[in-house]
């Protein structure tokens, strides 16, 4: 069990393209880390780099206070599971589970003993015979798992541990998977593309965007309280609404409305600005007619969340949603407004968050 | 409905005249050797193994077979091992032109065929010292089937996941462990598929051990087939039969076990 850190952590492709640009992240011991950001934005890159398959152009990767930047993937004392499990066709369940012991040169007995061992602890113990072929999804990823425990590295790297199973099972192994690192309690980073699944499992989690970290932080944070319009946009199941807005002393027209400025940016903003308001449409409350600090217009559209309905007004040409709970849904047409929670609004310049 | 019928006749009648032209000359292969006076008909055998005496008395017969089989496992051992290595690098390794120069090595195979290129592996063989050896002749024939083994296994390592080898790498296995434990088991079906072929290339090549083994001891099967005439001329029918029989038994064999026990499929990939 070790912290992880990477300092100004380079990657240039031949080619010249820059997959990681001078990246300085902590992961403290024990935690649950996720690398959350859109195809190509360098987090796999980032976690193959960690575990050492990718070299660093420049910086250093330290795990467990000791710099392994050079050193080859085997003698890092670290475990991967990969996306497609890479469990070994040829070989059946314990066989898999055993084999980074077998390279360790562990003898026969003992390795299959602990790969016994480990399995029954995962509930694999009735396949121990079987090819990876012959395993369901959720089956091989139990292998996966199963192969890295029985490694005891320091810390684990998941390359998007979810995206081979189906819905369904995706909500089960999360539950899954976020039980078993606590009860391990290993380090470990996990790769996704999911913003839920992120926020659903992670302890803490970078957000990232074309080789650089956008935001890092806790869940709630992060979602709470996006630190640019990048991260803003990318997490919630619905689209934070990101209005143009001008700054009127200590109110904003926003569409042609007038909302007062938000408490985070309270005496930041000069008069006359332009910025952008951004609520997430969770922390918007809807009521008919035109109210006094809300956004007004027409509803256009109606969402069924299932408990929730998502709520598109047309305030006088621009789109804004907003949640309103069921039974409560507006009719189409309507008139209403939506009214902002003030202290759930954020105000961003040049795509930075206006905070103290 | 009548038109159904005829039709129907007639597609069987194709198929049973087609399968006829094929199974006629097997049938021969099967029934004359165990005739006392075979002609070129096909008729039901008497049973005998006079035959089979005829060819274990003759004095080059059996070494042939021995000396195929020498042949055959040489050349598979060596096109087997090189060409497992050379198509392993060729998949994993991206060097500028290596595309280039894979289609530039089967064409030229394919395309430069033994016939062509006959003479001047004579003067190579001649002046390597290389002529009537079974260790020349292997290395040559080797060489005209590497190409074209390095194209189909490398195919075969191309479809396995690279994520197998960097698991075993992050687990701390050695390249060498790596090639054993995860990417040899892996495509060993195909490492099969090349052996048999390699060994059925070189079991039926007549024409290289004609040009490059003058000394009869030292020839193969299908070489020492050539010379099994009467003292007339005319091919000799008894003999020809069963050493033809002979000579294909070991070949089908190899098919058989090698399809019972690696049954030519591939577990490259895990279907989800």
């Amino acid at each position: 069990m070790a912290a992880i850190e990477l300092r100004g952590l380079t990657k240039v492709y031949p080619g010249g393209v820059k997959a990681l640009d001078s990246l300085d992240l902590t992961i403290p011991d024990g935690e649950f880390f996720a690398l959350l950001g859109p195809s190509g934005c360098g987090k796999t890159t980032l976690l193959r780099t960690i575990a050492g398959l990718e070299t660093a152009t420049g910086g250093a990767v330290v795990i467990g206070g000791r710099d392994v930047t050079r050193v080859q993937p085997g003698g890092r004392d670290v475990a991967m599971v990969f996306q497609d499990y890479a469990l070994f066709p040829h070989m059946d369940v314990t066989d898999n589970i055993a084999y980074p012991l077998r390279i360790k040169k562990v003898a026969k007995g003992e390795r299959r003993a602990k790969a016994e061992e480990v399995a029954a602890r995962l509930g694999l113990e009735k396949l121990m015979d079987r090819r990876p072929g012959q395993l369901s999804g959720g089956q091989q990823q139990r292998v996966a798992l199963a192969r890295v425990m029985a490694t005891q590295a320091q810390a684990f790297l998941f390359d998007e541990p979810l995206s081979n199973l189906d819905a369904r099972l995706r909500l089960e192994a999360r539950t899954f998977l976020k039980k078993l690192q606590r009860e391990l309690g290993v380090t470990t980073v996990f790769v996704t593309h999911d913003q839920a699944e992120a926020l659903a499992m992670a302890d803490r989690m970078a957000i990232m965007e074309a080789g650089l970290i956008r935001q890092i932080g806790t869940p709630s944070e992060v979602f709470q309280r996006p630190a640019n319009t990048f991260v803003a946009g990318f997490i919630g199941s619905t689209p934070m609404n990101l209005l143009d807005a001008v700054a009127r002393g200590d109110t904003l027209e926003v569409a042609g409305c007038k909302v007062p400025v938000p408490a985070s940016a309270e005496g930041l903003v000069v008069d006359g600005e332009k910025l952008v308001y951004g609520v997430r449409p969770e922390y918007m409350t809807y009521q008919a007619g035109t109210v006094e600090g809300g956004l007004s217009g027409s509803v256009v559209i109606l969402e069924n969340l299932g408990a929730s309905h998502l709520v598109t007004l047309d305030v006088g040409g621009v789109t804004v949603q907003g949640v309103v709970a069921e039974g409560e849904e507006p009719a189409l047409g309507e008139q209403g407004a939506v009214v902002p929670r003030s202290d759930r609004a954020l105000v961003y310049r040049d795509g930075e968050l206006v905070a103290a | 409905m009548t038109r159904f019928v005829a039709g129907r006749i007639g597609f069987y009648t194709l198929v049973a005249l087609l399968l006829a032209f094929f199974t006629i000359p097997l049938l021969w292969l099967a029934s004359a050797p165990f005739t006392s006076n075979p002609t070129y008909e096909v008729r039901v055998p008497d049973f005998t193994w006079e035959n089979f005496q005829i060819i274990l008395d003759h004095p080059y017969a059996l070494g042939s077979l021995v000396n195929s089989l020498i042949l055959a496992i040489g050349t598979a051992v060596l096109v087997v091992v090189m060409s497992a290595l050379a198509a392993y690098a060729l998949s994993r390794v991206r060097l500028p032109g290596r595309d280039a120069l894979l289609y530039a090595l089967l064409l030229l195979s394919s395309i430069i065929t033994g016939t062509a290129a006959m003479v001047p592996l004579f003067q190579l063989a001649i002046e390597l010292g290389l002529i009537d050896s079974h260790t020349g002749l292997i290395l040559i024939m080797t060489g005209g089937l590497l190409p074209a083994a390095i194209f189909m296994i490398k195919d075969f390592m191309d479809t396995t996941p690279k994520s197998y080898e960097e698991s075993a790498r992050v687990f701390g296995a050695s390249p060498l462990q790596i090639v054993r434990h995860v990417v040899v088991p892996v495509v060993r079906p195909g490492l099969a598929t090349i052996a048999v072929w390699t060994i059925a290339n070189v079991w039926g090549n007549f024409l290289m051990p004609y040009l490059l083994l003058s000394d009869v001891e030292k020839q193969p099967a299908a070489v020492i087939m050539y010379t099994l005439y009467t003292e007339g001329g005319q091919a000799n029918l008894k003999v020809l039969s069963t050493f033809g029989l002979l000579y294909s038994v070991p070949v089908v064999l190899m098919y058989l076990f090698v399809s019972k026990k690696y049954g030519f499929r591939f577990h490259g990939g895990i279907k989800r």
